[in-house]
Formats: C-alpha cells, sequence, structure tokens
C-alpha cells in the first residue's frame, strides 16, 4: 500500500509521517510536493502537520491554493484515503473537504502536551482496529486547534457519526476539563459523510513507539492499511 | 568625511582604535568604512576584552571535530554521525523588545547550525528575569516566552529543555540565551570559506532593510534611559522563511553545489563576507546593486551593516550556479549573486559603481584589537545569608523571613517552597514550545536532562543547560566548577556519558575590573572543572555590557553540556518509577554548601553511571536548588508515564531540620532501586556516603525526621501548589 506524504512550503512533520510509516508501519511512503498536480499511484495521502506558508494568514488559507490540492479533492472524490494531522486538517478544513473551522485556542497559546483521545467511531476507515470507547495517548501541538462549526453543521457531524476523536480524562470522561483548546464537543477529529477522509488536531506521528511515551498512534495508521487491504 | 570624537562615540570606537584604523589603511576611512570596522571592531564580534582569557579553556579531545572558531562546535558520536551545537545570547534585544528579541535570537543560534550542514535537532534556553512582583518583568518574562515559541515551533525544532531563574540583578537587563544542535554525516562538514577564485558569491533569502543596523555595536554598550529608542534597532524574525533557507540550503549542500556559507548574523554582510575571505585567505568583492532590498535609497552603510534576518551567504563553484539558483528559487527564496572571490585579501564594496571599501579581510577578522583590561576582586561581596538555600535568592522578602523564621509547620514551609519563584515548575513556559516535533524526544523539559534519541542507531543524546548564577556571584571560581559538575551530573543520571560543552558567559561591563576578575576567575574555574571532566568546550559565545544604569548583573555563565547515551535502554528518568522502589541518597563523606570536590564530584558520577549500566537504577535525580525535599517532590509529581506517586522517607538528622531538608550540598543525587544491597556496597566501596530513606508508594509524601513526622501532604495538593506557582506568579 503506497502512501504519499504532501509537503508544502512550512510543513514540518512530514519526516516523522514518512518514518513512522515506512518504519513503523512498514509501508511503501514517498513525498508528493505541493505543485505536483497529480496524486495518481498513491493509495493513501497525508498532509502533514507544520505551518504552511507561515500560517501567516489564516491556517491553511494560502495552502488550499496549492496545485496539489486539487489532485487530492478529485482522489478523495474517488474514495481515496486522505489523513490530514494538525495543520494538515485544518488545510482540509480551509480547502472544503471537512466541514468546520479550527480557531484559536481559547488559552490564546500554543499548546504541547499528551492528551486522552476517546474514540467515538470505529466505521472509519482510520479507526477500525480500535473497539468503541478505546482511549488513546496521543500528544497535540497547535495553537489554533480549537473546532468549531455552526450548530447546524455541528448536528450534522454528531447526527452522522463523524466526530472520530474526542478529547478525554484518563478515565475517558469526555468532560470540559479534560478539553485543551475550547473546541465544540470535545472534538479532536472528524471525518467526511463519506468516511474516507480524517482530519485530527493530535499526533499519531508522534506516538508510534512505547520510546515516545505511548505507540498508540501507530493504530490510526495500521487501521488504514488494513482498510486498503480489505477493499 | 571628517572624523571628529562624535563620529567616534557614535560608532563605539576609541581614538587609539581609531589610529589602528588608519595605520591599516594608511589613509583616512570612508563612512562606510568606518561602519565595517565599528561591527567587526565590536566587543560583540571580536571578542577583544575576552579573548586573553578564553585561551585558557580546554578546547581539545578525541571527540572533539571542530573546536572554536567556526560558527558552532562540532563532535563525533560515532556511527558516522556527528553534532554542531553552540549556545548564543540575544540579551539586550530581547530587553528593548522581547518577543522578537528571543525570536530571533533562536533563529540566529539555528542559522548557526544549519550553516555547518547539520540539520537542527533540538534547541533549549536559559533565561534569567527579574521578579515578577514589577509588571515590566511580567512581560519581558511573557514576551521571550512567546518569541521563542513562534520561532522555534514554526521551524520545526522541539525546543526540549532549559532554564528560567529570577533574580534582582537581571530587572533591568533580562538574559536569553538559546542553544541548538544538529545532526550530520561527519564527512558532511560545511564551513564558512570563500574559496576558489572567481567563485561567486551568492546572496540567498530575505532582503536587507534597515533593521538591526549596529545591532553588535548595541550588544556592546550598556542601557540608560534611551534603551526604548533603540528599538529599531531589534530586528523581526520570520520562521517560515528561514525554515525555507534550511531546506534550500541543506539541498544546495546535499548536491554538492557550494564550496562555503555562512550566515548573515551579527554584523550582516560585513561580517559574513570577510570572516569567509580571512579564513581561506581570499578577497571577496561585493556589488551592493544586486544586494536584494527591502527599503529604497539605502546607502552603502546601511546595506553593509544591516542585521535583517533569515540571510545567508554562500560560495558556490562557478559552473554550479545556475544549479544554486534553481534550488532556492524551487523554494521560493531570493538568490542572487552580489559578487565574486578575489585574490588581492580585501573586502572590495562598490555601490552605484563607486568603490566605497576596500580593507584587508585579514584586518577586520582577526586584528581588532585586544585588550587586557585590569582586574580587581570587587570590595563587597554578596551577603552570605542565603548560601545554604539560593533558591531564596529572587523571591519576596517576606517569603524569605517566613522560610528562615522559626516556624515548624512544615507542612506548610514545603508547599510554600515548591511554590516559590526559582522553584516552581516551568511547565507553563515550556508547554507553549513545541517540544515533540521530530518525533525523537525521549525525556522533555522538566527532568534534569532532556534526552532525544538518533534515529538509525540505538543511541541517544542527553542535553543540559546549567547557570547557577547565585553561586558563581558569590564565588565566581567555585560557582563555575559547580556550573560544570552539575551539568556533568545531570548527564549522567539520565544514563549518559559527558562528552563536549558550549558556554554563554554573560557579564556586566568589562571596563569594570570588578567584573574583568570575575570573568577571568569563571574562566579559570571552567577550565579546571572541564579538564578534569574531560568536557572541553567546542565554542560558545560572550556576552559584555548586561548593565542596566551602571548596575552590572551578576556573573551569570551558561553552560550547555552534551552528553552521549550509548544504549537507549540506559536512559534513566529523575521521576520515581513504581510504588515499592526504595529510594536512597548518595553523597561525599564530607558536606559542602557553594564549592564543589572534584574527585567526590567523580566519584559520585562514577557511581551513578556504573549502577545505571548494570541495571541496579529505576530513576535517578542530581539534587541542586532547595535540597532534599525539594528533589524527593520532584520525584512525585506525574509524568508522561504516570500519573502523581507518593512516598515516605526518614531524612537522616545531621545539623538542624531546615538544612538536612533543604540545604544546598553539593554532589548529591536522588537514585531509586530494587537491589538496596548491592547498590550500597558498591557506595560504600566507593568511599560514598549511603543512606537508605525509605520507599516510593502511595498518594502522600511523608518526611520523617528521626522519630517525628515534619511532613505528611497528598501529592496531588503538592503538585497544583507547584504547577500553579509561576501561572498565579503572572496572573
Amino acid at each position: 500500500m503506497k502512501f504519499g506524504v504532501v509537503i508544502f512550503p512550512g510543513s514540518n512533520c512530514e519526516q516523522d509521517c514518512y518514518y513512522a510509516i515506512r518504519t513503523v508501519v512498514g509501508q511503501p511512503v514517498e513525498y508528493i510536493w505541493h505543485q505536483d498536480t497529480s496524486v495518481k499511484g498513491f493509495d493513501a495521502v497525508v498532509l502533514p502537520g507544520g505551518f504552511a506558508y507561515g500560517d501567516y494568514l489564516r491556517t491553511g488559507a494560502l495552502a488550499k491554493f496549492s496545485p496539489v490540492m486539487r489532485a487530492i479533492a478529485d482522489f478523495a472524490k474517488k474514495g481515496g484515503l486522505v489523513i490530514g494531522i494538525c495543520n494538515g486538517f485544518q488545510i482540509l478544513a480551509e480547502a472544503g473537504l471537512l466541514p468546520g473551522a479550527l480557531l484559536r485556542n481559547v488559552g490564546l497559546k500554543y499548546l504541547c502536551k499528551f492528551e486522552y483521545l476517546r474514540t467515538e467511531t470505529t466505521h472509519t476507515d482510520f479507526t477500525n482496529l480500535m473497539t468503541k470507547g478505546q482511549l488513546l495517548r496521543i500528544p497535540i501541538g497547535h495553537g489554533d486547534g480549537n473546532f468549531f462549526a455552526d450548530s447546524e453543521t455541528l448536528e450534522r457531524i454528531e447526527d452522522h457519526d463523524q466526530a472520530v476523536f474526542r478529547y478525554a480524562d484518563a478515565h475517558g470522561r469526555v468532560t470540559p476539563e479534560a478539553n485543551p483548546n475550547g473546541s465544540l464537543n470535545n472534538i479532536a477529529g472528524i471525518v467526511n459523510e463519506q468516511r474516507n477522509v480524517l482530519g485530527m488536531m493530535p499526533h499519531p506521528d508522534r506516538a508510534y513507539e512505547s520510546i515516545l511515551g505511548s505507540a498508540d498512534g501507530k493504530l490510526i495508521f495500521e487501521s488504514m492499511v488494513n482498510a486498503l487491504v480489505t477493499k | 568625511m571628517t572624523v571628529t570624537d562624535e563620529v567616534l562615540t557614535l560608532h563605539n570606537l576609541t581614538e587609539s582604535e581609531y589610529q589602528k584604523i588608519l595605520a591599516i589603511l594608511k589613509r583616512e576611512p570612508t563612512i562606510t568604512e568606518l561602519g565595517i570596522f565599528s561591527v567587526m571592531w565590536s566587543e560583540h564580534c571580536s571578542y577583544k576584552s575576552s579573548r586573553v582569557h578564553l585561551r585558557r579553556l580546554p578546547t581539545k579531545g578525541p571527540a572533539v571535530l571542530q573546536g572554536p572558531g567556526e560558527n558552532a562546535g562540532i563532535i563525533d558520536i560515532g556511527d558516522g554521525l556527528a553534532v554542531a551545537f553552540k549556545i548564543e545570547s540575544h540579551n539586550h534585544p530581547s530587553f528593548i523588545e522581547p518577543f522578537q528579541g528571543a525570536a530571533t535570537g533562536v533563529g540566529g543560534i539555528l542559522r548557526d547550525i544549519f550553516t555547518m550542514g547539520a540539520r537542527p535537532i533540538a534547541a533549549m534556553n536559559s533565561l534569567r528575569f527579574g521578579p515578577l512582583d514589577k509588571q515590566q518583568n511580567k512581560r519581558i518574562l511573557e514576551g521571550v516566552v512567546g518569541g521563542i515559541a513562534f520561532y522555534g515551533n514554526c521551524f520545526g525544532v522541539p525546543t526540549v529543555g532549559g532554564e528560567i531563574y529570577l533574580a534582582d540583578c537581571y530587572s533591568q537587563n533580562p538574559l536569553v540565551n538559546a542553544f541548538a544542535l544538529g545532526i550530520f554525516e561527519k564527512d558532511k562538514i560545511f564551513y564558512g570559506r570563500a574559496s576558489g577564485l572567481g567563485n561567486p558569491v551568492i546572496y540567498v533569502g530575505a532582503k536587507t532593510g534597515r533593521d538591526g543596523i549596529h545591532g553588535a555595536t548595541m550588544a556592546s554598550a550598556g542601557f540608560g534611559e534611551d534603551a526604548g529608542a533603540k528599538r529599531p534597532n531589534v530586528q523581526i524574525g520570520d520562521p517560515f522563511m528561514e525554515k525555507l533557507l534550511l531546506e534550500a540550503c541543506l539541498e544546495t549542500m546535499h548536491k554538492g553545489l557550494i564550496v562555503g556559507i555562512q550566515d548573515m548574523g551579527a554584523a550582516g554582510l560585513t561580517c559574513s563576507s570577510c570572516e569567509m575571505g580571512a579564513r581561506a585567505g581570499t578577497g571577496v568583492e561585493l556589488d551592493l546593486d544586486y544586494v536584494p532590498q527591502r527599503e529604497s535609497g539605502m546607502t552603502a552603510y546601511e546595506i553593509m551593516l544591516s542585521e535583517s534576518q533569515e540571510r545567508m551567504l554562500l560560495v558556490a563553484e562557478k559552473a554550479k550556479e545556475k544549479e544554486v539558483f534553481e534550488v532556492f528559487h524551487k523554494w521560493g527564496l531570493d538568490a542572487v549573486t552580489v559578487g565574486r572571490v578575489t585574490s588581492d585579501g580585501l573586502l572590495r564594496v562598490r555601490h552605484h559603481g563607486q568603490v566605497v571599501a576596500e580593507i584587508p579581510n585579514g584586518a577586520l577578522a582577526d586584528e581588532a584589537p585586544l585588550y587586557q583590561r585590569p582586574l580587581l576582586p570587587p570590595k563587597a561581596t554578596l551577603s552570605s545569608r542565603l548560601d545554604d538555600h539560593s533558591f531564596l535568592d529572587g523571591c519576596p522578602p517576606a517569603l524569605i523571613e517566613t522560610f528562615l523564621s522559626e516556624s515548624n509547620d512544615w507542612n506548610k514551609l514545603l508547599k510554600l517552597t515548591v511554590a516559590s519563584p526559582n522553584l516552581c515548575s516551568r511547565r507553563w513556559a515550556w508547554q507553549q514550545y513545541d517540544h515533540m516535533v521530530q518525533s525523537n524526544t525521549v525525556v522533555g523539559p522538566g527532568s534534569d536532562a532532556a534526552v532525544i534519541r538518533v534515529k538509525g542507531t540505538k543511541k541517544a543524546l542527553a542535553l543540559t543547560l546549567d547557570g547557577p548564577a547565585y553561586r558563581v556571584a558569590r564565588n565566581p571560581r567555585e560557582g563555575a566548577k559547580m556550573a560544570v559538575a552539575e551539568a556533568c551530573r545531570n548527564i549522567v543520571c539520565s544514563g549518559g556519558r559527558p562528552v563536549a560543552a558550549t558556554n554563554c558567559l554573560n557579564f556586566g561591563n568589562p571596563e569594570h575590573p570588578e567584573v574583568m576578575w570575575q570573568f577571568s576567575e569563571v574562566v579559570d574555574g571552567m577550565a579546571e572543572a572541564c579538564s578534569f571532566f574531560f568536557t572541553p568546550i567546542t565554542g560558545g559565545n560572550v556576552s559584555f555590557y548586561n548593565e542596566t544604569f551602571g548596575g552590572d548583573i551578576y556573573p551569570t555563565p551558561v553552560l550547555g553540556m552534551v552528553g552521549l547515551i550509548e544504549d537507549i535502554s540506559f536512559v534513566t528518568r529523575s521521576s520515581f518509577k513504581k510504588a515499592g522502589d526504595s529510594i536512597v541518597l548518595i553523597e561525599p563523606v564530607t558536606r559542602r554548601v557553594g564549592k564543589v570536590d572534584l574527585e567526590d564530584e567523580r566519584a559520585v558520577q562514577n557511581l551513578v553511571a556504573s549502577a545505571i549500566r548494570d541495571r541496579l537504577v529505576e530513576s535517578a535525580h542530581d539534587l541542586s536548588e532547595g535540597g532534599l525535599a525539594i528533589a524527593v517532590a520532584e520525584c512525585c509529581y506525574s509524568n508522561v508515564e504516570r500519573a502523581a506517586i507518593g512516598a515516605e522517607i526518614t531524612i537522616p538528622s545531621h545539623l538542624e531540620v531546615r538544612k538536612d531538608l533543604f540545604g544546598e550540598f553539593s554532589s548529591r543525587v536522588l537514585l531509586t532501586t530494587r537491589k538496596v544491597a548491592e547498590l550500597r556496597q558498591r557506595a560504600e566501596q566507593m568511599g560514598l556516603t549511603f543512606h537508605n530513606l525509605g520507599k516510593v508508594g502511595g498518594n502522600r509524601l511523608i518526611l520523617n525526621y528521626e522519630s517525628v513526622k515534619l511532613v505528611d501532604i497528598s501529592t496531588d495538593e503538592l503538585e497544583s501548589a507547584w504547577s500553579g506557582g509561576l501561572p498565579k506568579l503572572l496572573s
């Protein structure tokens, strides 16, 4: 299963994704340059974290105009697997491939720390190896991770079981105290209605080996492989 | 041009320095030349007051591939790999404009690392501020932390450790010392050399503006009431641009397109061009009309002295000029040939078709005046009142009195102490730093030493910064030895072997004989301890003129130590691991405060190192500020692996309760083990004192003293006092 990791100017987690997929998950992976106009030959595409175009305007606002984004939109429409992590999630939201938006954290500060995520659904190509309610320890690292959607959109997300991960405490309770950034309904990650595009603020690409504090992130990449193999 | 006294004063040049310039040029300098001399001969660039002393530091060792004199020092870590690292100050800009000052400090040190071909994989910072009861100090601290986060996070380097310390003397003069470390293959090192006659000199990165003109001269003078007016001298950082510059520079290096490269840091285009020429023994000819400019109407003087950020100067092979451009254009960056390498050894600058400067490169880079400034031990020294409890320095007077009073509510005192300004958690700061990007962070901020693994090997690197300013202020020579000893101890406790160090020497005005005496003493202390532990100094930075309104800061050397962990399975944390583990204290037979016996220190470190290697140790924590009680408390707090955990220990009585609990004796470590007898035997064989204090477990911290229970407190309660300390001070 061939993964592609997109590099925008200012991406800075592309090497982490590449390493996790190649060395830990053991799948072939190649970089995709943001000016490429095709993602042909790839089975899954990763939009990594970072600060595409410096995030000086608004996160993801410039990256969505990169030529590769048109190709990724087509790829997603045809059912291709796309995962956007952190800045990648912001870009997917900005490009309209996922609903909602990521606002400034309520504390107004960048936050880097481990969080507990509760798996809300296993009916996605990213969580099929987990059990419903399974807690994952995966770190965040962002200043703009406050998930927001208007009430109608939010209702749709919840009705269609699109909220994949929520911030929770160590006991799996979804509480305001466990919410690091003010995200509505403690949402940490969502899928699109077709369930083949995932955006998440926490970094599975920083939690794929126990030496890093957790290996839970590996499950997400492995679920993708599992989905591709069984397709 | 008439060079009046006023013109010289504006350029921070003395009459005798001017006479030297006349002798070199054999004519009067142009205004551009005068500007060039003034920055290259500034204290910041030339080390004119410190060089005679710095020669006494050990700089060589079997692992050292590059010592001082280049952009960064380099050591061999085996497996064909090397690391480049360095620490540098950005104190003056951070006082004037905290956010941008700190941000560009991070940017500068990162460029020093990737200039050599290494990819930065870790950053740390050592910060000093005045007490936070003053609004201005709060603003400076928040700005500095925000600036470091802004730059490092976007650039994509993990900020894995550091220290923040508060004391009165930093109120008008904060210290911002930034450390960075990068990794590369040891046969792929690049140097700042302009070699190859006729080769193009290429300017890459951001455009040149008027920002930062005379930054280096500003960093070479103290501040008075006009500090605010110097704000335009501070540069603005663009970490996104720097990230692109990193990728583009590394790509040209890997493709073998360039022969030399240097970043434009202090003294900008001037410093990079003349230093590259001087190192290669060549001349460099620049035509400023080609320099990309952000503002119109800039003079040659301004272009040569601008310190606009995110710029590099490189020398490419003539035939590969086009390929270099292609790489930079791919990353969306400016790359322009602005000159060429010549054989005459001169820095020749043209502007609008006229030669505006023509100076021998060697005169600028190597012939700066050298001063043997007078030394004099200060008459008044810091009071010895806080010697046993140095963490109190910088605390509000009321807290000091409460602590030193005859109070015997030890629960309350411990809670107060863990929340005190110099002991409370720095999490508020380091949570704003991305410390996990690049997925190598094994032990992040808040531990004795940070640990990052080296992908593709079974090794890891241990990194620490230490600058015990109070100790140095009390006794510069002993304090400097203590800094080295503590840095080595931190590395050893994390499972590593100290290999080499970089130093940032922050001092007051070198024209004060007392300051130069402190400097000389610190260098001697550091030289003695670094020789003793075989940890050469591979480079660093001197920052003088840290004074405002005539008051000098404490002499503040900060040591950045790099250690190698041969096998990642040796990595040891400071936190307690598991209920039931025994807690033991190891110390030399003789207790010392404010000084260190190097032989004793070595014995303690050897014991810890051998015990870790032989798997006798579960956790290891070095005892420093706040002594035993604070060290035990720190081991109980929650970490990435577990929730807070309790402990019950009995503290051996020695002198008096307060000292036995909180006294800061040198060369002590707190270990946990499941093999008490074996560890005891080994410690006693090495002539060390071994105390079996108690056990890890439960959810309360209980401290007994002889048969009296002094402290019994829930670890959650203690931890929330500790972690709430800094946010409370800032609110």
